[in-house]
């Protein structure tokens, strides 16, 4: 089943260390996102493959948005 | 020394310019699209834009600085904290370009900013340093040498940062070449210099740090100490003086090693010497912040000086109009309030304030970058606004703060206000007895 990883919080999209294909952990961050000087990284909630990264580096994100998908 | 281009937003910017017209001076308000209707850029005479919202594009674009200074006519600069502040290549641009930088030299900036170079050069001065290597490690098994001297716990600091950026902590020798490498990779990514020494890790140490000035005479003098240890990922929430159940012959080593450490560097203006005191009371130079702190007013509070017009006047080659003296007059406390949500580990929390309630009274100070309607953006320092209580005796300076804390509100933004509360009734901090780890080791939940 894919999942969509979601933003926990409004930020901009500081580093992507994934790329479509990849095997991620639970737990892993998918993307980086900065806030307010902060690094703060949206982890997979599960081990997977990621789908698809859904935003680029330098992006705004508002909280909820869909980032990634997880296969 | 006629105008004053103050290179920072919010608070900061609001005290320099209080500070510029207390002497007569022009201000400029530098800012960024974002903060086109924020309360820094109506405070001052003159206001430029710089550029985009994100921080590189405006207030750490020197060029865009510079240029800004050009066009407003302004001969002085004054860095605030954070962005520019402790950049030594930034003062050197001001200098060259015939502006006065309101700061230490280009050098002491420079010196002091390199972590491993400040060690050195404050062991060199007589300053207690934390036992560590005396450099920059080179490679894992380096790291494992100078282990078998310091012993472990250790911690791995990137020699290009500060404010706990990359530190980590290493408790044995067997994590020892996972850990320098993820820490060297680190400091690449948040300084662009992925150096890293290693310091023995203390185990709940206090913060306690000394507010220096000096002056291009010669003149060196302290203004006492601040205790800093409630502090979140490494950043103070609560600053106060004097330190609660600190032994005068502690203060008075602090106090004579700060100034012999600024004297050593021929320092010049503001400045603070940080520290970490271990239970035993020994004591050990933790990094010099070469700019003025978020944390000033406190000791504005417990000595009636105005810290920034000093800053002003000493910029501009006047002699200090202190003698180091022994004014201290009670106590005071200061709480920072962010736009940061504590029951979710602090996390940033943008937003728009749709409220702001802050209380007035006798011997309560605000300094506030914000009001009601404000936008609070991702692209800078969560920081809102300080509040900062006086009294006759710590006792009394707490009883304000909470006081004022009680009738506090902020709408529309997550603060660390209800966190704050909480920490101010904990029999620990009513006590005095406070170390740097409290917060994330749980105290306040």
């Amino acid at each position: 089943m894919p999942e969509e990883i979601k933003a926990h919080i409004t930020g901009v999209v500081f580093q992507i260390p994934t790329k479509k294909g990849d095997k991620v952990g639970a737990g892993d961050p998918v993307i980086v996102l900065e806030s307010m000087k902060m690094e703060i990284p949206v982890e997979a909630p599960r081990a997977g493959v990621v789908r698809e990264i859904k935003v680029q580096e330098g992006q705004t994100v508002q909280e909820g948005d869909t980032v990634a998908v997880l296969d | 020394m006629n105008t004053v281009l103050v290179a920072n937003r919010g608070e900061i910017a609001r005290r320099v310019f209080r500070a510029c017209r207390r002497l007569g001076l022009r201000t400029v308000a530098v800012y960024s699209e974002a903060d086109k209707d924020a309360l820094h850029v109506r405070d001052a005479d003159r206001a430029v834009l710089l550029g985009p919202a994100p921080a590189r594009e405006s207030y750490l674009d020197v060029e865009r600085l510079l240029d800004a200074a050009r066009r407003s006519g302004a001969d002085a600069v004054h860095p605030g904290y954070g962005f520019l502040s402790e950049s030594w290549r930034f003062a050197e641009a001001c200098a060259r370009a015939g502006l006065t930088f309101i700061g230490p030299p280009a050098e002491a900036v420079r010196a002091m900013g390199d972590k491993t170079e400040a060690r050195r050069l404050m062991a060199a001065a007589g300053v207690p340093t934390v036992p560590g290597s005396p450099g920059p490690i080179a490679d894992a098994a380096e790291a494992v040498a100078v282990a078998a001297k310091v012993g472990f716990p250790l911690v791995l600091k990137a020699a290009g940062g500060g404010g706990g950026i990359g530190m980590a902590r290493v408790d044995r020798a067997a994590d020892l070449a996972t850990a320098f490498a993820t820490a060297t990779r680190r400091a690449q990514s948040a300084f662009a210099n992925p150096a890293v020494y290693v310091e023995r890790y203390l185990e709940r140490p206090r913060h306690v740090e000394v507010q220096v000035f000096a002056d291009a005479h010669g003149s060196v003098v302290h203004l006492h100490e601040r205790e800093c240890s409630i502090q979140r990922r490494h950043q103070k929430l609560i600053e106060e003086s004097p330190a609660p159940n600190l032994a005068a012959a502690i203060k008075d080593g602090l106090t004579e090693a700060a100034v012999a450490g600024a004297r050593a560097i021929g320092y010049v203006n503001a400045g603070t010497m940080e520290f970490l005191v271990d239970a035993a009371g020994g004591f050990y130079f933790l990094e010099m912040n070469t700019r003025i702190q978020v944390e000033h007013p406190v000791t504005e509070e417990v000595t009636g000086l105005d810290l920034v017009v000093e800053q002003l006047r000493v910029a501009a080659g006047e002699r200090l109009s202190w003698r180091q003296q022994a004014i201290q007059r009670g106590a005071a406390i200061e709480v920072r309030v962010y736009a940061e949500d504590p029951d979710k580990n602090f996390l940033p929390s943008p937003g728009t304030i749709a409220r702001l309630e802050v209380p007035a009274g006798d011997r309560l100070r605000v300094e506030s970058g914000v009001e009601s309607g404000s936008v609070v953006t991702v692209h800078y320092d969560p920081l809102l606004f300080k509040l900062i209580a006086g009294g006759a005796d710590r006792d009394e300076a707490l009883a304000r703060l909470r006081a004022a804390l009680e009738t506090t509100v902020v709408e529309g933004v997550r603060t660390t206000v209800p966190f704050l509360r909480k920490v101010l009734d904990h029999p620990d901090v009513r006590r005095g007895v406070l170390h740097t780890q409290m917060v994330d080791q749980g105290a306040f939940r």
